[in-house]
């Protein structure tokens, strides 16, 4: 032990010796010091030692400073590893038997009931992931990203964004004239069920849902993750590689493979616009679609179950492409003003997040659609008369969604302009839509188009754009969702020019008009007719209860030059008319708005209309959103946000009793909690055949 | 009181940790007696008194306890252990990669290749992953997580007979035991890399991404190599979904047809699709028969065990290799021993007879491919057992050209390969006519009435549990087996488990390929007993590793010891040949890739399938590459970039550097035909069979 104990102080630098023989002896000498030092060095000749404890005998190597951190930490060390040791040979099962301990016994999860009540697999299901929720994997990359090869730098951990960001940008982006790969550069989406089961460790998108499908009987023969790059337009998943090929030719092998039942697919968020973009293509003869002949979605495809689809578009989308924000933003930057602006470090992460997504074609699928007829003008909404009583608190809020007649039914005097998706000024946005306003409105056009004269390359977006422009744009004042894509097109004309090539934002006068044979109009349900499938099924399922965003409040930002010039107004707030940080909100699953899940299901396709000719049944099924009750659940098997509705066990029972077979009706057809058809009804949108005039208010 | 407090304070000041040591508390007591009859003036000097006490205990040993150094120890390591760590996240990323070998596929980039035909790629036994789908409570938590392949294999070590339970296939029908699904993973990921750090195609897909491959382009076409082929068509649909993604990949890359890299057993498994394929539709994929010849460019197969592999025997007879049998030579009493009642090896074997897939690598062809008792193909090869396998290579570098004058000094011992397993040594060596026959019907005479002996043991594990020990010693009596009595032997000794397989595969040579018989699926993955289809533009690679010693028959012994459960027999690690024989630690080796013998991997292209024979109707043109095995020069290289062993291959850069180009659109001329450095071509000759 001795000999242990003389062995350390040589370990240590001599420095902290010192220190430590300075702090704890006054009467310490520097002989004592060097002395102490030689004994240090040559501790092998025992008669030096010898001597110098016949001087002084309390001199002795002692515990330093780094002995004890050493002996923490080791000791920290241990425990640790006793206690992991511990939980590792613990039984698997253990921390479900303390939850249940804890809560009482948990609900057997969907899979488990349904198979006890006799389900097994029967049609085989696709699942279509939305935006963002997909991973992507690196082909081909710069010299900055190298040893990514196959490497997830999408979904995952992204470790990468942390270690190397710029160089995860400059990969992440796409090329800005074609919206294609830039030169050298190949990211591809990640194959297979393990595209989104997860997006980051423990995060779950599809997983929860995959795992009680698996519980009926379902396997990989049966599942197939209709996986896509995310961040192209959808025709050009398949220029570039071949997609929606590969969707048609797995799902008519999923057919085959079993026994002719048609598949039953689930896209989720923007999966539903890529899945119905996927169905006019498949049928559209071959040059630009799949040749698949006109009947090839009635011979394969039993249901569509749209989850949180957002079929007319999110407001979220605008503020995104507009100034790179948005909700969760705006609060952050409220809390800490000049983090995220600030200059110092150069970070700007703000601008390249914009100039990466801007790159992203398909975020100008979810812009908003149908224009003022659906998404309301100046002065009128759909939504008119929403009340919001205490959004603040969610819990509140689906109580009161319980109650949800009563409540709701209640108008408050003040209602919020909902139609005005962007506003520049809380007055602007309150203000009744007098002539002053107007005259402002249509002033501003005309200083519009002249400066987009001025600032024509405006690829590197507002740096280039003179501050006549800017001003132009916020003295625009009022943006309904007709201007809001004029707004874009005149702030971000190359992206625009890009995107409308493959999206398209209006309504059809009349769809016999041979230009909607062109794919660029095949992800509007309001520019397309569904195909010729009268048994296929067509389900809307979406959460409820959650504010979501709606409109905005914004403000030109204070520094001008090297920055977005445009960003939310986070003092905007109004109790009364569901304005808080600038967000006026309405009732929907947190992004997307019950208007844009619900109303192609309640009013666009219901019945025979003209966007639905062979009357495809069409179904609601909503979901109240209940926060978890407590830690344990995780993200709830209640919730009803976007991505967290996919561990809803209402919603995942719905889903794997279609799977098993069971039509609309042995559902419980429509299951309504918001206001979605008063809303559809406010809608004045044409959809009988005869009259191709549609009327705008 | 306060003196105690301030002394405490005191103590707390010099020393944190030492306060807790017991001598020390001791001590304190002590203290407290004392200081009742002191008063509060004199505690300060007192108490500095009691510090310079304090340090003479404190050289005793008892101060700095064993505990506490080792936590001290630790605390260091670990310390150290994070500052390294976190420069080591500090340094920017390109700095310390460490400077890899330009793979060929940069190379080839700068030729100005590019991707062109479209790349399927069917992985061999072993090394696909699979994952749980289903499973019984023991594997909770364990859903989609794998249980072979790709991640640790640290669920094997948590729960091994959870583990073992669930990747057994059921004993009669060869599918999913009740309540068990266990499946492939699909995708890429299914087969790039076997354990963390060991590729297995990673490298190939690397340099195949260089030229412009990508997901669309390329394939693996993962299937569950424990089921026999035409079950992972019945059970998964594996072949139809093949089918459906080549024909999916030939059009959506502007009609160019498919380059196929099948691997180890991959290369029957693909063998046996390009017959489905063609097949009308109940048994088959009713693809026409002008299928193949319409999607398929060329099959390039790695390390092909077309003819089987000889470790498949001693896999099913005894779940024994040659690593492992020179294991237990080393430390005997491990494997074997009963204190832990693992008995792993009894659980091992009992999990791998129920997968069919190896009984597809039992060796086909019997005596006229793989010699009868006294002659056999490979006759007079030389092996050099002086070296450490890595001074091997050097030394057949070096006589790759004078092997002919190697052959003049061998004289006696030559390496009797025909005969598979051979119980002692002297029955892998006499004479034949020196030898009792072994015959079948001896088999069926002693099976039948003893079986029943043996249920002492409780449940049957092993079929071998379920033979009298008299059957056992029957088997073993100073007898030989060839590869046609093998199979007799195999059915003797688990007749279950051979009945189950050969319903599935066949091991013979065809008289007459236009038998009716021969439709059936069983004989699709026997080179032997099918025709090659109707596709005279493509073309067959056998590629492969040369100069590494691979088992090529047994020498095996009765096991000493006869408790319940344990299997019977086992090589004798004992047995060794003199300088210049084939015969090491029981095992005789031959020329290979340390898994597959020459003969086997390329007899078929050298001389079963070259021109147009039987087997190959429309001459479709085959080519042998060979590679010769150079151990990696230093520890950068991982595990070489010429290495020829069955796996390591994968990594090849002249293979890689073949696989590419012919990807790329060269022909076999083109990338300079045959290529070859064993005797294979004697090997052949010396094989008579009628083409």
């Amino acid at each position: 032990m001795s000999s242990l104990r003389r062995r350390k102080p040589i370990n240590e630098s001599s420095d902290s010796k010192h220190k430590a023989e300075e702090e704890d002896e006054d009467h310490d000498d520097v002989d004592a010091d060097g002395d102490d030092d030689v004994n240090g060095k040559n501790k092998k000749t025992p008669s030096k030692i010898k001597k110098k404890r016949g001087e002084k005998p309390p001199k002795q190597p002692k515990w330093s400073c780094m002995d004890t951190c050493c002996w923490f930490i080791g000791c920290i060390c241990i425990t640790w590893w006793l206690l992991l040791f511990l939980y590792n040979a613990m039984p698997a099962s253990f921390p479900q038997y303390v939850t249940e301990a804890i809560t009482g016994p948990l609900p057997d999860p969907p899979g488990v009931k349904l198979k006890k009540e006799g389900l097994e697999a029967k049609h085989p299901v696709v699942f279509v992931p939305g935006i963002v929720t997909g991973g992507l994997e690196l082909w081909e990359g710069r010299e900055c990203a190298e040893g990514l090869f196959r490497k997830r730098l999408w979904g995952g951990t992204f470790g990468e964004v942390y270690k190397r960001p710029l160089c995860w940008v400059e990969h992440m982006s796409l090329d800005n004239e074609t919206g294609l790969d830039p030169c050298g550069i190949r990211v591809r989406p990640v194959s297979g069920l393990v595209a989104a089961d997860y997006f980051a460790p423990g995060y779950f998108v599809w997983a929860v849902l995959i795992a009680n499908l698996a519980r009926i009987g379902y396997e990989d023969k049966t599942m197939y993750m209709a996986a896509y790059d995310w961040r192209l337009s959808f025709q050009n998943t398949e220029v570039r590689d071949q997609t929606l090929s590969r969707i048609k030719s797995n799902i008519e092998l999923l057919v085959a493979t079993n026994g002719g039942r048609k598949v039953v697919v689930i896209p989720h968020s923007m999966g539903v616009l890529y899945f119905l973009h996927f169905m006019k293509w498949v049928e559209a003869p071959a040059p630009m679609g799949g040749g698949g002949g006109p009947d090839w979605c009635s011979k394969h495809i039993k249901a569509v179950v749209n989850i949180g689809g957002p079929f007319l578009g999110v407001p979220k989308a605008i503020a995104g492409l507009f100034s790179a924000e948005a909700k969760d933003i705006a609060v952050a930057r409220a809390l800490a003003p000049g983090f995220l602006d600030n200059d110092i470090f150069q970070f700007q992460t703000l601008q390249h997040v914009m100039r990466m997504s801007r790159t992203w074609d398909s975020t100008m699928s979810m812009i908003p659609r149908g224009g003022n007829t659906i998404w309301g003008g100046l002065d009128w909404s759909p939504e008119e008369g929403n009340s919001c009583a205490k959004k603040g608190e969610k819990k509140n809020e689906t109580q009161i969604a319980d109650q949800a007649g009563s409540e709701y039914a209640v108008c408050k005097a003040k209602s919020a302009n909902y139609g005005r998706i962007i506003s520049f000024g809380k007055d602007v946005a309150e203000a009744p839509s007098s002539d002053i306003e107007r005259i402002d409105f249509r002033g501003a056009i005309k200083g519009h188009s002249a400066a987009n004269t001025t600032c024509r390359d405006v690829w590197t977006e507002y740096h280039d754009m003179g501050f006549a422009g800017i001003k132009a744009v916020a003295e625009y004042k009022t943006y309904t969702a007709d201007s809001l894509v004029d707004l874009l097109h005149f702030v971000a004309p190359k992206m625009m020019a890009r995107g409308t090539a493959h999206f398209s934002y209006g309504v059809a006068d009349n769809l016999d008009d041979p230009k909607y044979k062109h794919y660029k109009y095949w992800s509007n349900p309001l520019e397309t007719r569904l195909p010729n499938a009268p048994d296929m099924e067509i389900y809307s399922l979406y959460g409820v209860g959650l504010p979501t965003e709606r409109a905005y409040v914004y403000k030109l930002s204070p520094h001008a030059e090297c920055s977005i010039p445009f960003k939310i107004d986070t003092s905007a707030d109004d109790e009364d008319t569901c304005l808080r940080d600038g967000v006026y909100s309405v009732d929907g699953d947190e992004t997307v708005p019950v208007l844009s899940a619900g109303f192609m299901c309640a009013k666009g396709w219901r019945g025979k209309t003209r966007f639905n000719p062979s009357g495809i049944r069409t179904y609601i099924r909503e979901y109240n959103h209940l926060p978890p009750a407590n830690l344990l659940e995780g993200r709830g098997t209640l919730s009803g946000a976007h991505v967290d509705i996919m561990g809803n066990f209402a919603l995942i029972e719905d889903v794997i009793r279609i799977a098993a077979g069971a039509s609309g009706e042995e559902l419980g057809g429509d299951q309504v909690y918001s206001k979605i058809f008063n809303w559809s009804e406010n809608i004045n949108l044409q959809l009988d055949e005869e009259i191709p005039v549609h009327s705008s208010s | 009181m306060a003196s105690v407090l301030r002394f405490r304070k005191l103590c707390y000041v010099e020393s944190a940790v030492k306060c807790t040591s017991v001598g020390y508390e001791s001590f304190e007591i002590d203290e407290k007696l004392d200081e009742k009859e002191e008063d509060v003036l004199s505690a300060n000097n007192f108490a500095l008194e009691i510090n310079k006490k304090r340090k003479l205990p404190k050289r005793q040993p008892k101060e700095w306890r064993c505990l506490d150094s080792c936590c001290w120890i630790i605390g260091y390591l670990c310390t150290t252990w994070w500052l390294l760590l976190f420069c080591y996240h500090c340094l920017p990323v390109t700095l310390l990669r460490v400077p890899e070998l330009p793979g060929p596929g940069v190379r080839l980039k700068r030729e100005g290749l590019t991707a062109l035909h479209p790349v399927v790629l069917v992985p061999g036994i072993v090394t696909g992953g699979l994952e749980l789908w289903e499973g019984r409570p023991c594997a909770d938590g364990l859903f989609r997580k794998r249980l072979w392949g790709g991640g640790s294999f640290t669920q094997i070590f948590k729960r091994p007979l959870c583990l073992l339970e669930h990747l057994s296939l059921h004993y009669e029908t060869g599918l999913d035991p009740q309540g068990i699904r266990v499946r492939a993973v699909p995708g890429l990921v299914g087969a790039d890399y076997f354990a963390p750090g060991y590729f297995v195609w990673a490298v190939l897909i690397e340099n195949l991404a260089k030229i412009g491959y990508e997901g669309k382009n390329l394939h693996m076409a993962a299937y569950d190599w424990r089921l026999s082929f035409q079950n992972t068509e019945i059970r998964d649909h594996a072949l139809t979904r093949l089918k459906s993604k080549i024909e999916l990949m030939y059009i959506s890359n502007g009609y160019k047809k498919v380059v196929a890299v099948p691997h180890s057993m991959g290369v029957i498994y693909f063998l046996h699709f390009l017959k489905w394929v063609e097949t009308p539709p109940p048994m088959g994929g009713g693809g026409g028969p002008g299928w193949c010849a319409k999607h398929i460019k060329a099959v390039m197969n790695i390390g092909p065990a077309f003819l089987g592999v000889p470790k498949a025997v001693s896999n099913l007879f005894s779940a024994e290799g040659k690593d492992v049998s020179y294991i237990r030579a080393m430390a005997p009493g491990v494997f074997d021993s009963e204190i832990l009642g693992l008995q792993t090896f009894e659980r091992v074997m009992r999990m791998a007879r129920t997968w069919d897939s190896i009984v597809s690598l039992l060796p086909k062809g019997g005596e006229v491919i793989w010699g009868n008792m006294d002659r056999s193909p490979e006759e007079g090869h030389v092996c050099d057992f002086s070296k450490k396998s890595h001074s091997k290579t050097s030394l057949t570098t070096n006589n790759v050209n004078n092997s002919d004058v190697k052959r003049g000094f061998l004289v006696k011992d030559l390496a009797n390969y025909g005969r598979i397993i051979s119980f002692g040594k002297p029955a892998s060596v006499l004479h034949s006519s020196k030898l009792p026959t072994a015959d079948s019907k001896e088999f069926s005479r002693t099976s039948t009435s003893e079986n029943f002996n043996n249920f002492s043991c409780g449940e049957a594990w092993t079929e071998y549990d379920e033979m009298s020990r008299q059957s056992i010693q029957n088997v073993a009596a100073d007898k030989a087996y060839t590869t046609t009595t093998l199979l007799d032997l195999l059915r003797f000794v688990a007749p279950k488990m051979m009945r189950r397989a050969e319903a599935h595969f066949s091991h013979g040579i065809a008289e007459n390929l236009d038998d009716p018989k021969y439709n059936h699926y069983k004989y699709w993955s026997n080179p032997l007993e099918t025709k090659l289809s109707d596709a005279p533009d493509m073309e067959i690679y056998c590629m492969y590793g040369v100069g590494i010693p691979t088992e090529r028959s047994y020498v095996y012994k009765l096991s000493p010891n006869s408790r319940c459960k344990s299997i019977p027999y086992q090589i004798d690690n004992s047995v060794h040949g003199e300088d210049g024989s084939c015969l090491k630690g029981g095992v005789y080796f031959a020329d290979g890739d340390e898994s597959v013998p020459v003969l086997s991997a390329g007899f078929m292209c050298a001389k079963g399938w070259r021109g147009r024979t039987r087997f190959n109707p429309s001459g479709i043109a085959t080519y042998i590459r060979e590679y010769r095995h150079k151990p990696p020069t230093s520890l950068m290289e991982g595990r070489g970039i010429e290495s020829g062993s069955h796996v390591d291959i994968m990594g090849n850069f002249a293979l890689i550097e073949d696989i590419m180009r012919v990807a790329a659109g060269a022909t076999g001329d083109e990338i300079g035909g045959d290529q070859i450095h064993s005797d294979i071509i004697k090997m052949s000759e010396r094989i008579n069979l009628g083409l």
